[in-house]
């Protein structure tokens, strides 16, 4: 699960990134909200990186 | 650069080493007795080892500034992403004195950045995982965020090929030593895990202080002299602040530090009844991390609110890491250098003048989160294959220190056993 979580982030970047190329200068709203949604598939990967992190804790708990 | 502006900035550089100092202070302050020389030792053989690994490979890949590099066309849009510099420093005495000196500013930012996770892998950690952590990072890492906003890479280049404002803005090193460095933080706490008894079996996290608020206070007022002096230098190099420009510099670093130490002053008050000096360290750190990103760009009160907002948030987001993610930082590294530094770089965004700002600032954030964390974890893993990061389980009972060197920090101690902390 956090690899999984891992893999998603760069997978943020890259929307970022598509935002940069898809939408021109001039349209500045759609651009911040292409980057926003990247950095928000890139939280979302976080979010299920640290869950994967919280599980296995739970099992090895000293 | 004329004559004038070269010897300050040199100057300048000759004392940041002092926030390394700081750092690790505070690293070897917030850990236990039992592993303090092991923790100091594993400081300064990090700053050797990220020094050797980036002159051998590093500023290679890095690049100099204004140099060429390895460049690929998309969208009718030039991506330089990766540097082609001189292969083990070659012909470095004959550069541009602001090529050399820009070198000297990534030496001291790798070493620094190299120093953020051992702080997190403390009381656990190897010393020979710490060095090839290091080096790892000092090789592979930090050369290519370094290349992207210092020296010509396409995050420096956002405002020139995509109008948004002056491009990716970090004139001290918010994202490219400390978001870096706390994100690899997390990399080293996921794969090294907690310390033993850390989160024991149906119970809540057991509190670990510091062993030294001593070294941890006064790491922080070393580290205010170095961050004075990154912070300033960085704003002649990176960003062409003019003189004029650099005393305003100085007091916004001074304002983001006091303002996050006043605020995590009182918000552990209210929250423990009295203030928590661990915690006060966090976030005068915070702001000073936060620092680096705007001192050169925002006014004196907009760093304040900078560094006020810093400090409302680590002390409740350390807490939260630990208590509800079971997350063992014994620095608190992610929280003070990772979203210390991604508040910084957003606030610059926010406070810039120049259109298209903010922008550039949330693309250089989804490039660092978004390749930064999974390459290292990847790269940590695949290390720890090799090098097992962490100490077996009679080396971390009986202390780092004995374990690993044979003698403690402080002989004359009693040592306690981890039942002692319940």
């Amino acid at each position: 699960m956090k690899f999984a979580g891992l893999l998603v982030m760069p997978a943020g970047f890259f929307l970022s990134i598509a935002a940069l190329v898809l939408f021109p200068a001039p349209n500045a709203a759609a651009r911040g909200a292409f980057v926003l949604c990247g950095l928000a598939v890139e939280a979302l990967g976080l979010v299920v990186a640290v869950r994967g992190h919280m599980e296995a804790q739970g099992k090895s708990r000293l | 650069m004329t004559e004038a502006t070269f010897a300050l900035a040199l100057v300048l550089l000759l004392l940041a080493p002092l926030a390394i100092a700081g750092v690790a202070l505070i690293n070897t302050g917030l850990g236990r007795s039992r592993s303090a020389a092991q923790a100091l030792l594993g400081n300064l053989a990090i700053v050797a080892v990220a020094a050797i690994a980036f002159a051998i490979v590093g500023a290679t890949l890095a690049g100099p500034m204004g140099g060429a590099g390895h460049v690929f066309h998309l969208a009718g849009r030039p991506w330089n992403w990766l540097g082609t510099g001189p292969f083990l420093l070659n012909g470095l005495s004959s550069a541009p004195a602001q090529a050399q000196l820009g070198l000297l500013f990534e030496f001291l930012a790798v070493a620094m950045a190299a120093l953020i996770p051992w702080g997190s892998g403390t009381d656990r950690l190897r010393l020979t995982a710490g060095c090839a952590m290091a080096a790892v990072l000092a090789a592979f890492v930090f050369p290519l965020v370094a290349h992207w906003v210092w020296a010509g890479g396409w995050l420096s280049q956002l405002g020139v090929d995509f109008s948004l404002g002056s491009g990716f803005l970090d004139p001290a090193g918010a994202g490219t030593i400390h978001v870096l460095g706390g994100l690899s933080a997390l990399a080293v706490v996921w794969v090294a895990g907690p310390r033993r008894g850390k989160f024991p079996q149906g119970g809540i996290a057991t509190a670990m202080p510091g062993h030294n608020a001593v070294y941890i206070l006064f790491g922080c007022l070393l580290a205010l002299a170095g961050w004075l002096a990154f912070n300033v230098a960085g704003a002649i190099l990176w960003v062409q602040a003019p003189l004029s420009a650099l005393p305003v510099a100085a007091i916004n670093t001074l304002l983001s530090a006091s303002g996050a130490l006043a605020a995590t002053f009182a918000v552990t008050r209210v929250r423990f009844g009295k203030p928590d000096a661990s915690l006060c360290a966090n976030g005068w750190l915070a702001g000073l991390v936060t620092s680096s990103a705007c001192a050169p760009i925002v006014t004196p009160i907009e760093a304040l609110i900078v560094g006020i907002v810093a400090g409302i948030v680590t002390p409740l987001l350390v807490e939260v890491l630990e208590l509800a993610v079971s997350i063992d930082d014994p620095s608190g590294a992610i929280t003070v250098h990772a979203a210390g530094g991604v508040w910084g770089l957003i606030a610059a965004g926010i406070f810039a003048p120049q259109a298209g700002q903010l922008i550039a600032q949330l693309v250089g954030i989804a490039a660092l989160l978004g390749l930064v964390l999974p390459l290292a974890y990847l790269l940590f893993w695949l290390v720890d294959r090799v090098v097992p990061f962490r100490v077996d389980s009679d080396g971390e009972r009986i202390g780092m220190d004995l374990h690993e060197l044979g003698g403690g920090a402080y002989p004359e101690f009693v040592i306690h056993r981890d039942d002692s902390y319940r």
